[in-house]
Parts: C-alpha cells; sequence; structure tokens
C-alpha cells in the first residue's frame, strides 16, 4: 500500500518540481506500523519497512491506524482530511527535525494526500 | 477584456496615532457591508463578493487590506518593530476606517480575526454598526501549532503560511478557489500572519463579554464551515450559546475560508442572512 507512494509522486512531474530541493529521510508510522522513506530532489528514492530497533530518519509524520485510515478516504470527515488536523486531534505527531519538515509542510502534504481513495 | 465592477482606491489615514497609506476595494450601492479579511491574507479574499450582482444591487460592499496586508504600506518605521494585532488595535481599525470612509451604520462581516473582531464590535458599538456577521467565528482559538515557523529564515514564509492554511480550506474546495486563497497567503509580507495570530490565540479571547452583546440592537449572524478545524463548528456554537440572540449556522462542506474557497457554495448561506438584513 505504502510501496504505491513511489510511483503515485515520481510520476507526477508537478510534484517532483515542487519537491525538487527536498532531500531527507522521512519516517512515516501507522500504527505500530513504520516506514522510511527517502526523497531524493523530490522523487521517491526508496520505500522501506523500519524493522531495526536503531533507525535514523531526519523526521516522522507518526498517526494511529484511525486516523491515517479516515484521511485517506476519498473525502474524509472533518478534522481528518488534513495532517494539521490530526495533529491538532492529538492522532498524529511529528518527530525529528521539525524545521526541516515544515520548510518541506507543503510538499509532504501533497505526497500524502496522493493515497487518498487508493487505500 | 471584461472588466469587472469593482473599483480599488488608496487613502491616508490616522489610526492610533500613526499615519497609514490603506487600500480598499468597493462595488454596489444601498445599505454598506464593510468585509474584514482573515489573518495573513488581504481583501481579495471578497472579490467573488463584489463581484455577485445580486449583492450589489443592494449592498455597497467595501473590502480593505489592513495595513501591513495586501496592497495596504505598514507604518513608516515598520523595519524596526515586530507586528503584532491587537484586540484595542483591531476595533481602533476598523471603526476609524468606517468611519473615515463615511459609512452609515454599516453591517460588518469578517472572518476568522476578523469574524472574532465583529463580536467586539457588537458590544462595543452597536449605535455605529446595523448587524454583525462572523464567518469562522469563535470566542477564542486555542493554539494547537508552532508559529515562530511561520517567519523563520531557514523556512520560506509564503510556503509555509500556505502550508498551514492547506487543510484549512474544505477537501471539496474547487482547485482554483482553493489555490487562490493559498497564493493570497503565499503572498503576505514578512511575520504578518504570525503578527495576525498574536490577536486569534492569544490577545483577543472575548469569552467574558459576549453575554453584553445586545443583538436587538446590532444583531449577530454567525457561518461556520464544517471542516474548519482552528475554529470549529463546536466552538462557534458554543460561542453562540453566550450571545443571547446570535444566530449559527454550518456550512456543510466548507472549511476557513468560505468566501474565497468555494464562493458559490458560500453565498448559498449568505444570501439568506443578507436578505434577513435586508427586511429588518
Amino acid at each position: 500500500m505504502i510501496n504505491a507512494l513511489q510511483t503515485l509522486v515520481n510520476d507526477n512531474p508537478a510534484l517532483v518540481r515542487r519537491g525538487r530541493w527536498t532531500d531527507a529521510v522521512m519516517g512515516l508510522g501507522i500504527g505500530e506500523r513504520n516506514w522510511l522513506i527517502t526523497i531524493r530532489g523530490g522523487r521517491i528514492d526508496k520505500i522501506e519497512p523500519e524493522d531495526l530497533a536503531v533507525v535514523s530518519c531526519d523526521f516522522a509524520i507518526r498517526g494511529t491506524e484511525d486516523a491515517w485510515t479516515k484521511f485517506w478516504q476519498p473525502m474524509p470527515p472533518p478534522r481528518h482530511h488534513d495532517i494539521s488536523a490530526l495533529i491538532r486531534e492529538g492522532k498524529m505527531r511529528f518527530e525529528g527535525n521539525i524545521d526541516l519538515l515544515l520548510a518541506n509542510f507543503l510538499y509532504l502534504k501533497l505526497v500524502l494526500e496522493t493515497l487518498r481513495g487508493r487505500v | 477584456m471584461e472588466i469587472e465592477a469593482i473599483t480599488g482606491r488608496y487613502g491616508h489615514l490616522e489610526i492610533g496615532g500613526r499615519t497609514y497609506r490603506l487600500y480598499w476595494e468597493e462595488a454596489g450601492s444601498g445599505i454598506p457591508l464593510l468585509c474584514l479579511h482573515t489573518a495573513g491574507s488581504d481583501a481579495r479574499q471578497y472579490r467573488a463578493l463584489l463581484n455577485d450582482p445580486e449583492v450589489t444591487d443592494r449592498f455597497r460592499v467595501i473590502a480593505f487590506d489592513m495595513p501591513w496586508h495586501g496592497k495596504s504600506s505598514p507604518p513608516v518605521g515598520f523595519q524596526d518593530e515586530e507586528y503584532q494585532l491587537t484586540t484595542e488595535g483591531y476595533v481602533d481599525l476598523v471603526v476609524t476606517v468606517s468611519l473615515a470612509l463615511r459609512l452609515d451604520r454599516p453591517v460588518v462581516m469578517g472572518c476568522s480575526i476578523g469574524g472574532r473582531v465583529v463580536l467586539e464590535l457588537a458590544k462595543r458599538h452597536p449605535d455605529l454598526f446595523r448587524a454583525v456577521i462572523g464567518l469562522q467565528s469563535s470566542a477564542f482559538a486555542q493554539r494547537y501549532f508552532p508559529i515562530d515557523p511561520l517567519h523563520k529564515p531557514n523556512i520560506h514564509g509564503g510556503e509555509m503560511c500556505a502550508a498551514y492554511c492547506y487543510g484549512l480550506v474544505g477537501p471539496g474546495a474547487p482547485l482554483e478557489h482553493r489555490w487562490e486563497t493559498l497564493w493570497h497567503y503565499m503572498q503576505g509580507g514578512p511575520g504578518v500572519f504570525k503578527g495576525d495570530l498574536h490577536f486569534y490565540s492569544m490577545d483577543g479571547d472575548v469569552s467574558d463579554r459576549l453575554s453584553e452583546i445586545d443583538t436587538s440592537a446590532c444583531p449577530v449572524f454567525m457561518l461556520t464551515g464544517e471542516y474548519d478545524y482552528s475554529c470549529t463548528p463546536e466552538a462557534s456554537q458554543e460561542t453562540a450559546a453566550l450571545i443571547p440572540g446570535a444566530e449559527l449556522t454550518v456550512m456543510k462542506g466548507l472549511g476557513h475560508f468560505p468566501m474565497s474557497e468555494d464562493p458559490d457554495a458560500f453565498r448559498e448561506h449568505l444570501m439568506p442572512v443578507l436578505n434577513r438584513i435586508i427586511a429588518d
């Protein structure tokens, strides 16, 4: 499921252009499951399960399974339609280099939204 | 070329002891309808309303850029100051502009920070305003996100402001209007959105004064978008419950910027309110 991100982003020239200065390893947490997503120049280089006890990422966005399930619905319900909304609801959290995350926030929101209606 | 009915002008006026060069736009004739934009944006948010003949046939619609916003300049010496909007400064601004434009008991409609300040105006100046319309209006908004990144040299302020507001637009808003709404945010001056949020979530708590609003002297109408997680429908409901006679409508599908994110959907909710004001 998460692996679909790679094609959805890399085949979207406008999104790749928006992220052309984005180089980061992002942790993505969905409930108990975690991934490391390597972004290079706005393209997703690789997506790996974060299955080691010691991992390194620049920043991470982690949320409950329910939060992501609703976020990825074709028309998500109020308060579940945006990363910031879910932060406010206490159902998501940021970790790591927050400035780097926020400097790329619009791009990252659009990246994560590509899975909407496909999960 | 299709030319819109909107005209824009600049005026010089004194507000709080300082001189400002202020830009405003207007269209139509009839009851003055003074419109207040959201934090960090400008009066272009009201362009659909200013171009709506069903409104401008009966209302003189006026929308101004607050100082520091849009085409209104910051004051002389701004480069050495930190901009922060306060309750007193905001009330003074709206009253001063209304009097300077010689508006006869206008309806004042504001969104977000504007939706908050109209409650102050209804309480303090029912003699000056014939009704208030609060969009995304609540007595207070709890801060849920750090605001320093809105003005920090290692983060592009325009991109950050747009990212901050991206999800405040309802998910079903037409793309062209979503992105125009965000474009206004991308164009804001450094630190201006952050400075407005000082009023929104620090200084501007009106909770303890709501019961003193006399809606028989100045009716209070509130319209809140269902998808707003900053000023939630619940927050507006709690606020309306404290104002005797206030009327609240929750707008299905809409977010924090109803007049600009989805003008067609918004007017369905606004027109009944304007018709009520005309009838009164």
